[in-house]
Order: C-alpha cells, then sequence, then structure tokens
C-alpha cells in the first residue's frame, strides 16, 4: 500500500511538473487526447484484462458519453456539469441492457456480439441526424467551466483530464485488490471454478462491464468538450478496435499498461505523419510485430527482458 | 407492387451470393482453426483490385484474369498464415484478433499504395441486355454471380466429400491433434485451409467488381457482412454459411427497399444480435457455440 501511495505520488508529480513545463497548446492537447485514451484503456483493461470478457464495441459507450452531452448541452442548454451524470446514466442503461444477454457468451461469440451492439451505436449515430447531425457531425459543443475557472485554455484542461485519471487509478487499483477483483480474476482463469465456489458470475461480469462502460462514457465526455466537435467517425469500429489495441499492446491486466499502450497509440499516428501514404501498413505491421513478439503485452515484454538481463548476470 | 417485391428479391439474392462466398471462406478457416480472420475482408478487396488490374488493366481474357486474381490472393494468404499466424507463440484468441486486425490494416495500406485512393470500376463480365422477368430486371452480373457462387459451394462440397485432402481437413477441423496421430498432416491441412479461405474471398471480390465501385477500402464492411452471415447460417458449416448469406442478402434488400435505406448496414448487425441471443450455433448448428 505505501509503494502505492509512493508511485500516485510520482505519478502526480509527474502530472503537474508536465502541465507545468510544457508551453505548446498543440502538445499540450496531445497529452490530454492521450489521458482521454487511458480512462478509455483502463475501462476496458477492466473488463478484459482482469475479467477476460472481450468486448469489440466499446467505442459505443464513449460515443454515447459524448453524444449525450453534445445533445444536451447543445439542443437543451443544459449545463454540462448536469449532463455528465445523465451521460453516465445513460451508458450504464445500455450497459446493462445490452451486457445481460450478450455476457451469456464467451470467446469470440462475446466479441461478435459486442462487435455488432458496436456498429448498430455506430450507424444511429450516423443516421439519426435530427439528434446526432448525422455523417457530418455534431457542431459547437460549449467547453467545460466551474464558477470563475474555464477549462476552455488546454493547461487547465489538462489537469483535469489527468487528475481524473489519477482518480480512476487509485480507485481500479483498489478495486482489484477488493474482493470482487479477486472475484473477477476467478472468472478469469475459469467461470467454472469461479461459480462453484459461489461467485455469482452473471452479476460479477455485468457490474465491470457496466463500471468499464460509464469509464467509457466518461472519456466521451471529456473528448466531446474538448474539441467541441464529434462525428461518428470517432467512434466507429476501427477506434473500438483501437482501444481493444491499445489495452493488448500495453498489457492485458496492468493499470499502468493501459497508460503506455494509449500513449504508445496515440503518438505513434503522430510520429508516423512523416510516412504520409506509408503510414496505414506501418501501423499494421507494428501492431502484427508487437503482438508476434510480446504477445502479454509490452509492459510484460519489457519486464520479461529485464528479467532475463537479470539472470544471465546472476550467473557468472 | 409484385414487380417491385421480385426486383428486391433479385438484388437480395445478388448480394447474398456475394456474402455467401466472403461467408464460405471465413467459415472454412474456423473449422478448421478457430481462427476468426478480421482480414478475410481485405482479401476480398484484393481479390476486386487484381481483377481490375489483370482484366481491365492488362487486358487478360477474363478466365484468365479470373484464375490467376484467386491464385494470386490465395498466395497473398499463404504468405500470411506463414509469416504472422505460425509465429504467434501464444495462439489466445485476443492475440490472433488483434494480429488478423493489423494485418488487414497492412493490407489495406498496401492496396492504398497500389491502387491509389481512387475508386475503380469494370465492365460486367458479358454484355448480354438484362432479362426481363415478370416485370422484375435481372442483370446478368447476377446470374453471373449466382452461378460462381453456386458452382463454388458445389466444388467444395465434392471436395470436401469425395477425396482424401478434403477429408483430411475435415478430419484437421475436427481435432488436430487427433488428425495428426492418424498420419494426417494437419499443419498443412491449417495451409491449405488459409489458401481456400483466402481464395474464395478473392472470388467474391472478382465477382461483386463489376457492380460496386472497387476502392482500397471496400473490404471492411463486406467482411463483417460475410462474417455476420457466416455466424447465422452457423460458423463452421459450409451450407450454412451460404443460407447465412443468402437470408442476409434477402433481408438486406427488402429492409431497404420496404423501411428505409439509412438502415441498410444495421440490419445484418441486428440479426447477428439476434441469432447470437436466440440460437448462436446459427441456424445450422455446425459447432457447439461455447455458451451457457
Amino acid at each position: 500500500m505505501t509503494q502505492d501511495r509512493i508511485i500516485y505520488g510520482i505519478f502526480f508529480l509527474v502530472i503537474t511538473a508536465i502541465g507545468f513545463a510544457v508551453e505548446n497548446h498543440y502538445y499540450l492537447q496531445l497529452l490530454t487526447i492521450i489521458g482521454i485514451n487511458t480512462l478509455l484503456a483502463l475501462g476496458l483493461n477492466m473488463l478484459m484484462g482482469y475479467a477476460g470478457q472481450i468486448s469489440l464495441g466499446h467505442a459505443a459507450f464513449y460515443g454515447i458519453g459524448a453524444y449525450t452531452t453534445a445533445i444536451l448541452t447543445v439542443h437543451y442548454n443544459i449545463n454540462p456539469w448536469m449532463s455528465l451524470p445523465c451521460a453516465l446514466f445513460l451508458a450504464v442503461l445500455v450497459a446493462v441492457i445490452v451486457g445481460l444477454p450478450t455476457l451469456k457468451l464467451t470467446g469470440y461469440y462475446l466479441g461478435m456480439g459486442t462487435l455488432g451492439f458496436g456498429m448498430i451505436v455506430h450507424i444511429l449515430f450516423r443516421e439519426w441526424s435530427s439528434l446526432t447531425g448525422g455523417a457530418s457531425g455534431f457542431v459547437g459543443i460549449p467547453p467545460l467551466e466551474i464558477g470563475p475557472i474555464s477549462f476552455f485554455p488546454a493547461r487547465n484542461y489538462f489537469y483535469l483530464v489527468w487528475f481524473t485519471v489519477l482518480i480512476s487509478f487509485v480507485f481500479c487499483k483498489r478495486l482489484i485488490k477488493s474482493r470482487m477483483g479477486r472475484a473477477l480474476r476467478a472468472i478469469h482463469d475459469s467461470e467454472n471454478a469461479a461459480k462453484a465456489v459461489g461467485i455469482n458470475t452473471r452479476n460479477m461480469k455485468l457490474e465491470i462491464f457496466v463500471f468499464s462502460a460509464a469509464l467509457s462514457a466518461l472519456s466521451g465526455f471529456f473528448y466531446a468538450h474538448m474539441v467541441s466537435f464529434i462525428s461518428p467517425e470517432s467512434f466507429s469500429f476501427l477506434v473500438s478496435v483501437k482501444i481493444v489495441t491499445m489495452v493488448v499492446i500495453g498489457g492485458m491486466a496492468s493499470i499502468w499498461g493501459s497508460l503506455l499502450g494509449a500513449s504508445l497509440l496515440t503518438m505513434l499516428p503522430e510520429w508516423l505523419h512523416s510516412f504520409s501514404d506509408f503510414e496505414m501498413v506501418v501501423y499494421g505491421l507494428i501492431l502484427m510485430l508487437v503482438m508476434i513478439i510480446t504477445p502479454q503485452g509490452l509492459t510484460r515484454g519489457i519486464l520479461d527482458i529485464y528479467e532475463r538481463s537479470r539472470t544471465t548476470k546472476n550467473k557468472p | 407492387m409484385t414487380q417491385e417485391l421480385l426486383q428486391y428479391l433479385f438484388s437480395g439474392i445478388t448480394n447474398g451470393a456475394i456474402y455467401a462466398v466472403i461467408a464460405v471462406g471465413f467459415s472454412m478457416l474456423y473449422s478448421s482453426t478457430e481462427l476468426i480472420n478480421f482480414a478475410h475482408g481485405e482479401f476480398v478487396m484484393l481479390g476486386a483490385m487484381g481483377l481490375v488490374t489483370l482484366w481491365a488493366g492488362f487486358g487478360l481474357p477474363l478466365p484468365l484474369a479470373f484464375f490467376l486474381t484467386v491464385f494470386g490472393v490465395a498466395c497473398v494468404g499463404f504468405l500470411f498464415e506463414r509469416t504472422a499466424i505460425r509465429t504467434v507463440r501464444k495462439p489466445d484468441h485476443i492475440v490472433l484478433i488483434i494480429i488478423t486486425v493489423g494485418a488487414s490494416i497492412f493490407l489495406r495500406g498496401m492496396g492504398m499504395l497500389i491502387w491509389g485512393k481512387d475508386a475503380h470500376s469494370v465492365p460486367a463480365f458479358s454484355d448480354h441486355p438484362p432479362v426481363d422477368l415478370a416485370g422484375a430486371k435481372l442483370l446478368p452480373q447476377s446470374i453471373w454471380i449466382v452461378l460462381i457462387a453456386l458452382f463454388c459451394a458445389l466444388m467444395l462440397h465434392l471436395f470436401f466429400r469425395k477425396t482424401l485432402t478434403g477429408k483430411a481437413m475435415e478430419a484437421t477441423a475436427i481435432n488436430k491433434k487427433a488428425a495428426w496421430l492418424t498420419g494426417i498432416p494437419s499443419e498443412k491441412m491449417i495451409l491449405l485451409a488459409f489458401f481456400f479461405s483466402t481464395g474464395m474471398g478473392a472470388v467474391a471480390g472478382i465477382i461483386i467488381a463489376p457492380i460496386t465501385m472497387c476502392s482500397y477500402d471496400m473490404g471492411t464492411m463486406l467482411g463483417l457482412k460475410g462474417f455476420c452471415a457466416a455466424m447465422l447460417g452457423g460458423l463452421g458449416s459450409l451450407w450454412g454459411s451460404i443460407l447465412g448469406g443468402l437470408l442476409l442478402g434477402i433481408m438486406e434488400s427488402f429492409g431497404v427497399g420496404l423501411f428505409s435505406s439509412s438502415l441498410k448496414d444495421a440490419i445484418a448487425f441486428l440479426l447477428l444480435l439476434l441469432i447470437l441471443y436466440v440460437r448462436p450455433g446459427g441456424i445450422i448448428m455446425a459447432k457447439d457455440a461455447k455458451r451457457f
């Protein structure tokens, strides 16, 4: 526990320092996007890494968060802070409705069920144009503010998002160490065994699914108020896949892995801009190579290399 | 009204036959490797683009261009298995999903580099005038599509039933280790499954090329639809996939005609969810779906 506290302290200091040090508006925005993606990856990691339930439709919850707050603040002039609970509530509601039948499936079938759900939500965003603005997108989402503090400046928004990330990290870490966290890992290893020792697997899976949906909706909320323009393409199947990739590349069942995966996958397109037309080819290659070389994700892969170098050093 | 309904039916069967061919590719691979190939749609794209180059570009005779494209794409599938799938150390389904997704992005990127971002088109296979049938128009290309799809299905059926290699493949699909113990080179059979599956993808791309615009990003949606069709009919079953494909095509066409075209893409996924909830093994239960 004390070790954890030290790590959180360091993390807090790093966030504060980066916020002070980085002057460039563009970089601050990029870092904020990393923060938002970290929340997304963290949500899915709780579901996929710990409970072992794959979801290929998480962009749907991300989108529900973003579109709910967009519609409420623009069409109905509701304060963004009031629309946040609405967005979370809607995401939770949808997660319960979808989760109840879908979470009975396992393996590929679960992946496909969530994929179908994600596609349907994406099509709704695109086609329900009277409400969502259709394929051309939704403009004019107001920035966030608390009293006199506006979160419009990139630095303030950076702090808002990253402190939320920090709080979510603490929360998730505690969740994992609780009875529920142990139950989830038991489900991951064997659902039948978990049932046999008295874990209500259905409720447990549903709870973590709902939690992860809420976290995704939260990131959608932050995303919408940051860029002030959203379009269905930000919540498509490819985005769902990207979130899964963040989790897997960073490392499943690792909270810091979500941070690593989200940072890498957000930065990668930036680095690949110089490849211009080769961007997609290189991106695909990197994905395949990482998975072939370190199937347990980079966090585990780097740790393995480190441990191996230590054992070889100890051997004379 | 009957005229319109008949017209919807025709276009439904045409699209359905294409979905069916894609679904068969998915199914074959799934039954022998338990792998869902998310890059399958990209092989469809490669098939369409190959035809664009060889037939419309180089002016090769159609049958030769057809054969060369299917063979070429199947070879890409072969390479894909050798380089990306075989080398995986931990064949966990999440890892394999990400790898095939990576492959699909890679292939799409290659498609963009080779053929550019513009859409291409090819003429129909034969320039007969449309056939008039009870007031509805039947395009000759539709007949080609359905005939080729049926021919492929029949050939595969015969291959699996009548040849030793086909039976060996089926044995590998049922139990890889047991097949290996009886002396079947199961690794080779899996390679063959990749070869056939991607070849079927190419066939789908070739037959769809004349009725759509071919561009580097056409594969994703087609792949997903083919996948829905495979699930609908029963993943792992040949005739189930054909049935699922036709059913999906017809439902989609009627949905678009009678309700709204904006929901076209949603129909496939609604059907997917429905079948998963009600009967996850598909209409023709092929393998035990993991559900309890």
